[in-house]
């Protein structure tokens, strides 16, 4: 192997759109044509380059061209245009039913996929009760695979694929269909193959996910490539630009974030970060900062109530603080002016969080200005030093012997 | 042996070779849309589709033969000779029959009812290849006018299996060897037939997956 897995160059696909389709001769010639169909290019000048033993990942919005670039990869689909070279040998399991044959029993397909995939009958042999073990199917090995469930097909299948001694992997979105425990199995033999230094391809839309498992990613669009680059950007990137694309409200130009909803008497103007007096979107775990939100009352409102949550990329509410919770009476506001949250030490875990702001009536039922998703900022590694989850306790550690070996 | 002495063996010395012609030229048709599930989903060289449907077909072929063979051999008769000839011209028929095989599978996959012209195409091809009647027969019935005989009998001898046909039974009824004519078409047809079936088959395969 060298040091590139797979590398593609102005790799491009044409797809048809068809529009009539005569799929047999009698049709074809009542009509007089065989089709009638628009071209769409659902990918363009793909130039990428995947680096041997590592784990890359591709991302993007259903349609982008993630599954048709894994499939010219695994040289399923031919490109119209530009070439790709494959260096290793590739199992590939895309999409439910990886080539199974729904009636032969699960033994015979285990055979016939394995040598699709290029493996001998004695390989085979010697693997198979290591695929089976691996699937959990010893049962319902002799059942005939069209009696399988969505679970079940998926299981056999990524057994199949991972035993066969790849030394490139790809997998489509597929996991997501076992349960957690098969899926933690695959994660620990995606980390295996990690280690044994091979490459590792993988289309996925569980974002948090990728972050933690790849080396690297590449994002689509449209069929056009964004981007390759560190997970962490690059996944923050697409997370913002999806964002972007799902919430732009019409007539609100201002709003660079989510949806915004309420009667307008307040209007939160702008919400920010400080952090040592300056204005940042970027802090570290425990660090001293302020959330500022910008208000505006053209009328004079009597006790609003103020309130923020914070949200996880992957969506978890971590927090969400509010005025009247605190038991703070903001009397009436007019004009405008800002409420200051301040946080003393922030004990957020490094990632990516996003603020949602919202100025309420008394009651808390009236929404006089509400703004998903306003703002976006990024923990970096801090005091504490915690990784896992989204909070740190900040608990301190002791290790005491309580009682002395015998000796 | 001489015309139709044992109609028996007359007729399977060429009904065999046919059965295993219309097989592969079937069994292709169906290998490329009978595994879609395959294609759409993993990598691998798609003429192996055909060819196994043919390669399958074949061990059953050979074994039909070595049963004929057994039965010249009940009625007196001494194929030992002609073995390894025959064995020669199965292969080329198979050649001959996966190449056409191949090109109706690529068929079959863009319009999905030339099965049923193929089947219909077959059957009149049945007839029109001396399976079940001797070739002196269409000799015979040949109209008397130079120009009127010549038109059929080209049309006739126009189609290959006539030749395979009449090669198989040369060898093993009548135990001579075919004529140079014959031979030579054989060989061309088996050459021509695998060269069409894979220059049809390379240039549509990339677009198998999207087809199906």
């Amino acid at each position: 192997m060298g040091d590139i897995a797979v590398e593609t160059s102005g790799v491009s696909k044409r797809f048809r759109l068809y529009h009539e389709r005569n799929q047999s001769l009698k049709a074809a010639f009542m009509r007089g044509r065989r089709a009638k169909f628009e071209e769409f290019w659902a990918l363009q000048d793909i130039d990428l380059q995947i680096p041997a033993g590592k784990t890359f990942g591709l991302i993007g919005h259903n349609g982008s061209g993630k599954s048709t670039l894994l499939k010219c990869l695994a040289g399923i689909l031919v490109p119209d245009r530009g070439s790709i070279g494959v260096h290793g040998r590739v199992s590939a399991l895309l999409e439910l039913g990886a080539g199974f044959h729904p009636e032969l029993s699960g033994r015979d397909n285990v055979y016939l996929n394995g040598s699709i995939l290029g493996m001998s009958r004695k390989q085979i042999d010697r693997q198979f009760d290591e695929i089976v073990d691996f699937a959990g199917l010893e049962t319902f090995i002799d059942t005939p695979v069209k009696n399988y469930s969505s679970g079940m097909y998926v299981r056999l299948g990524f057994s199949v694929a991972i035993n066969v001694d790849p030394e490139i992997l790809m997998v489509d979105e597929v996991l997501a269909v076992g349960d957690e425990s098969f899926q933690r199995k695959c994660m620990e033999k995606f980390a295996d193959f990690r280690a044994q230094g091979r490459t590792v391809i993988i289309v996925s839309h569980a974002l948090g996910t990728m972050r933690s498992m790849c080396d690297e990613v590449a994002w689509l669009d449209h069929g056009k490539l964004q981007g390759v680059g560190r997970p962490s950007d690059l996944v923050d990137e697409y997370v913002g630009a999806s964002h972007e694309d799902r919430t732009q409200a019409p007539g609100d130009s201002t709003s660079s974030g989510g949806s915004r909803w309420g009667s307008q008497e307040i209007t939160l103007d702008g919400a920010e970060l400080l952090c040592d007096g300056r204005v940042t979107s970027q802090v570290s775990t425990g660090a001293d900062v302020t959330f500022r939100l910008r208000w505006t009352a053209p009328e004079p409102v009597a006790e609003p109530v103020f309130g923020m949550a914070i949200y996880s990329l992957e969506g978890v509410h971590v927090t969400g603080p509010n005025s009247q919770d605190v038991g703070l009476s903001t009397g009436t506001v007019h004009g405008s002016g800002h409420v200051d949250v301040h946080v003393p030490t922030l004990m957020l875990t490094p990632g990516t969080y996003q603020v949602t702001a919202a100025v309420l009536d008394s009651t808390g039922t009236h929404a006089f200005d509400h703004r998903d998703r306003m703002f976006r900022f990024d923990v970096t590694a801090g005091h504490p030093r915690d990784r896992y989850g989204v909070v740190s306790l900040g608990g301190s550690w002791d290790v005491a012997v309580d009682r002395a070996p015998v000796t | 042996m001489d015309g139709l002495q044992n109609y028996t063996l007359f007729l399977l010395c060429a009904l065999l070779p046919w059965n295993y012609f219309s097989g592969v030229v079937n069994g292709g048709m169906g290998a490329l849309t009978g595994n879609a599930n395959l294609i759409k989903k993993t990598a691998f060289p798609r003429q192996h589709l055909v060819l196994a449907a043919s390669a399958a077909l074949f061990v059953t072929f050979t074994i039909e033969m070595a049963v004929l063979l057994l039965a010249l051999v009940v009625f007196g008769v001494n194929p030992l000779l002609w073995i390894v000839p025959t064995l020669v011209l199965m292969v080329l028929l198979a050649v001959f029959a996966t190449g056409l095989g191949l090109v109706f599978a690529v068929a079959n996959v863009y319009f999905r009812d030339s099965a049923h012209f193929v089947a219909i195409g077959l059957q009149v091809l049945f007839y029109a290849t001396p399976v079940i009647y001797p070739i002196t027969l269409v000799q015979d019935v040949s109209p008397d006018s130079l120009v009127a005989r010549f038109h059929i009998d080209s049309l006739y001898f126009a189609n290959p299996l006539v030749h395979y046909v009449e090669a198989f039974r040369d060898l093993l009824y009548e135990q001579a060897v075919p004529s140079l004519t014959t031979i030579a078409v054989v060989v061309g047809c088996a050459i021509a037939s695998l060269w069409l079936g894979l220059a049809v088959f390379n240039r549509f395969s990339g677009r198998l997956a999207e087809e199906l």
